[in-house]
């Protein structure tokens, strides 16, 4: 019988799962397994900063729906991890981080980079192990891959004590996936979905919210062809964008916070919202009270915790999406469709011609260099084919706002944590993962300071991403909440003329363009989307341009502060 | 309103750790705790007493579920089950109150498992109204301590709990 080492048995069970990339940054505890990597032929990914490499593999598994996985020490490389893992989690996105230890007869003893990291990740995971006895190591990070990508997806992290990494163990040695309390639901309960397809039908003012469980699920056609041929309009949440294209006449866009009129009204004057792979956040419902005050709801998830946490459900529909809605849709088109399209020919009507009335605007005439015309350019240039990572602040929501995304996987956000300094990384990370696909980076320059050191990780990896920096000298999204809610006392929020981001661009090898001039937009993003390097483009937009429509913290969404039409 | 959660699961390091963290993490207060193993080794039964409105019950029902560990989780409705807990308590005495005392403990079927100069340590088992009752009799003589195991519970019949 012939034995490996934990770390050689760790690489044997990555190959197994079928993983080709990794993100990771080597110290003391992990060095056993970059030396087994040594000799592997899979691809590692050196960040700068451990933060970056599970911000990366979020993005990676975003952009390909397969899971990421990153590597990181014990004590500060954990802890360094625990941002993008919280973000994963929040986001529901599939990663197995893995993170060395001291040897297990050192636990507990506030050994030398030592941290509790099982302890520390409980709240951000999906489930996390520390490997106590290397037997079960095949299995643990079989049950890892297992857990992070089936059911509602999240991040797993597994704690390799050092010895656990230099022990032997049989090199056959199989793992097992042994889990008695994990069952995810997939299939509908197909007497809900019997009731929801008949509520659907007797509805007049339904709409549907298509949510980040569209995508993950590989709904988004389903989804569209179901809405399509049923004639009811989609709202969508920010990362839900790209599971319903956003060039059909029945796409409403984004509702919440920074949604669009018509989306918000939608949702306040409708009778039915059937919400599928939504959660409800905050930032979508506004105050809960005031939230769809006519509409029930038909709410279909795989995670049933999220099923009556925020809002009352008519009808729930455990399971899967694509599930559920390819269920729903055969049950839906035994009605008569046309009878049914009928009764909503009013309100959709209705939602035509609110979309008409109140699009997303900003001053096309102003010969000031506008953010959203910037990102109305950026579609042009790459015809929607992109792939956008955005940072967190008023970029994100321009981002959101003025590309349209027709494809799932394109758009690429930090939702439910709200991250600063999650576009670069995740920018790396999706073009690790989709090298055939142009992966653009929409920036601020509050944001972007976070994790400027990846710079470094993209132009040494050779992965030619292009940064739009839209350069407003403020922590723009803080600044816009001071100016309206805070008597534009800008406490902390300038951050002007620091960095000179061309020269920082050039500094790490890559290429800085900048504009100043609304007619170099064009020459600049085409010149960015040529060059085959890292290119960053800083645009120093109009500084204190808002984010518009907006819904003032603690408001309902039919309470919008608008932009003056 | 006090709900007590009978949980099974799997008996693994770490469990009552992501257990008790999901409580808190949500926003309710546990009042008790009991953990145990069942007739299986590999499976433990936590016993939890905490205060919730009915939706938050369901919701942190809900959570529990999501935990990999959890195996079932059931509700346990007071009409239809059988709950103890197990105190001590030990009281200061001296020989003038001493029979007083022992006529207390007896009345509440109680038992008196070490006796000392100057104190008597008291074993009761009961639901809490009873575990009270005694406490609050025996208070005006000075606790010196008390212990409680946290509430335990099991339903009426020969049908299986969980």
């Amino acid at each position: 019988m012939s034995k490996i080492t934990g770390a050689h048995m760790i690489i044997k069970c990555l190959k197994q799962e079928g993983v080709g990339v990794i993100f990771g940054y080597p110290g003391g505890k992990v060095i056993p397994l970059y030396d087994a990597l040594y000799d592997s032929d899979i691809f590692h990914i050196l960040v700068r900063h451990e933060q970056a490499a599970a911000h990366a593999a979020d993005a990676y598994a975003r952009a390909t729906g397969k899971t990421g996985v990153c590597i990181a020490t014990s004590g500060p490389g954990g802890t360094n991890l625990v941002t993008g893992i919280a973000n994963a989690y929040m986001d529901s996105v599939p990663i197995v981080a893995f993170t060395g230890q001291v040897s297990t007869v050192e636990i507990g003893t506030d050994a030398f980079q030592e941290a509790d990291i099982t302890g520390i990740t409980a709240p951000i995971t999906k489930h996390n192990y520390l490997v106590k006895d290397i037997k079960d190591l095949p299995s643990i990070i079989k049950e890892a891959f297992y857990i992070a990508s089936t059911g509602r997806p999240g991040p797993v992290l597994i704690d390799v004590p050092v010895d656990i990494s230099t022990g032997l163990i049989d090199e056959k040695a199989e793992g097992e996936i042994d889990l008695p309390g994990y069952k995810p639901t997939y299939k509908g309960n197909q007497k809900q979905i019997k009731q929801a397809a008949k509520k659907i039908y007797e509805s007049k003012k339904p709409v549907i919210f298509s949510g980040g469980g569209v995508i993950s699920s590989g709904a988004s056609e389903i989804l569209t062809s179901f809405a399509e041929k049923a004639k009811i309009p989609v709202i969508t949440s920010l990362l839900g964008m790209g599971s319903f294209p956003e060039h059909s006449p029945l796409a409403l866009n984004m509702a919440g916070m920074h949604g669009t009129r018509y989306a918000n009204t939608a949702f306040t004057q409708s009778d039915l919202i059937i919400a599928v792979g939504a959660r409800f956040d905050d930032r979508v419902t506004g105050k809960v009270s005031g939230f769809a005050p006519e509409a029930e709801v038909i709410h279909i998830d795989i995670d049933p915790a999220e099923i009556g946490k925020i809002i009352k459900t008519a009808i729930p529909v455990v399971g899967n999406a694509k599930d559920v809605l390819t269920d729903l849709n055969k049950r839906y088109f035994e009605m008569d469709n046309a009878k049914s399209i009928d009764r909503k020919k009013e309100w959709v009507a209705h939602l035509m011609e609110l979309k008409e009335k109140f699009p997303l605007m900003y001053d096309k005439k102003s010969p000031n260099l506008k953010p959203a015309y910037i990102v109305e350019k950026i579609y042009e240039h790459t015809e929607g084919k992109a792939i956008i990572c955005t940072e967190v602040g008023q970029n994100q929501m321009w981002a959101a706002q003025f590309y349209k995304f027709t494809q799932p996987r394109t758009f690429i956000s930090s939702g439910g944590l709200g991250t600063m300094g999650f576009g670069l990384p995740a920018a790396i990370g999706a073009k690790a993962g989709r090298p055939d696909k142009t992966v653009i980076d929409i920036a601020g320059d509050g944001s972007i300071q976070m994790v400027s050191q990846e710079l470094a990780t993209a132009v040494s990896n050779r992965l030619p991403i292009k940064i739009m920096l839209l350069n407003n000298g403020y922590l723009g999204m803080v600044r816009q909440w001071q100016e309206l809610f805070f008597k534009k006392r800008y406490s902390h929020t300038c951050i002007r003329e620091c960095v000179d981001f061309v020269k920082l661009a050039e500094a790490y090898g890559g290429v800085g363009l900048r504009v100043t001039d609304k007619k170099d937009v064009d020459s600049a993003i085409k010149e960015a989307l040529e060059t085959d390097n890292v290119v960053l483009v800083d645009f120093w937009i109009e500084s204190e341009e808002n984010v518009y429509p907006m819904v003032a913290p603690g408001a309902p969404i039919s309470e919008m502060l608008e932009w003056e039409y | 309103m006090n709900h007590i959660i009978s949980v099974l699961v799997e008996n693994k390091a770490g469990v009552l750790a992501k257990i008790s963290g999901l409580f808190s993490r949500r926003g309710f207060n546990i009042d008790s705790l009991a953990v145990g193993t069942t007739e299986d080794k590999s499976i433990s039964r936590i016993t939890i007493v905490v205060q919730a409105d009915q939706r938050g019950i369901e919701q942190v029902v809900k959570q529990l579920y999501k935990l990999i560990n959890v195996l079932k989780i059931q509700e346990l409705d007071p009409a239809n089950i059988v709950e103890r807990e197990l105190v001590l308590i030990k009281v200061a005495t001296d020989s003038k109150n001493r029979a007083e005392i022992l006529e207390i403990v007896n009345i509440f079927r109680a038992n008196i498992v070490d006796v000392a100069k100057k104190s008597l340590l008291i074993e009761i088992t009961g639901t809490s109204t009873k575990v009270d009752a005694l406490r609050e009799l025996l208070d005006p003589y000075g606790i010196l301590e008390l212990t409680r195991t946290g509430k335990i519970a099991s339903t009426r019949g020969s049908k299986k709990k969980i």
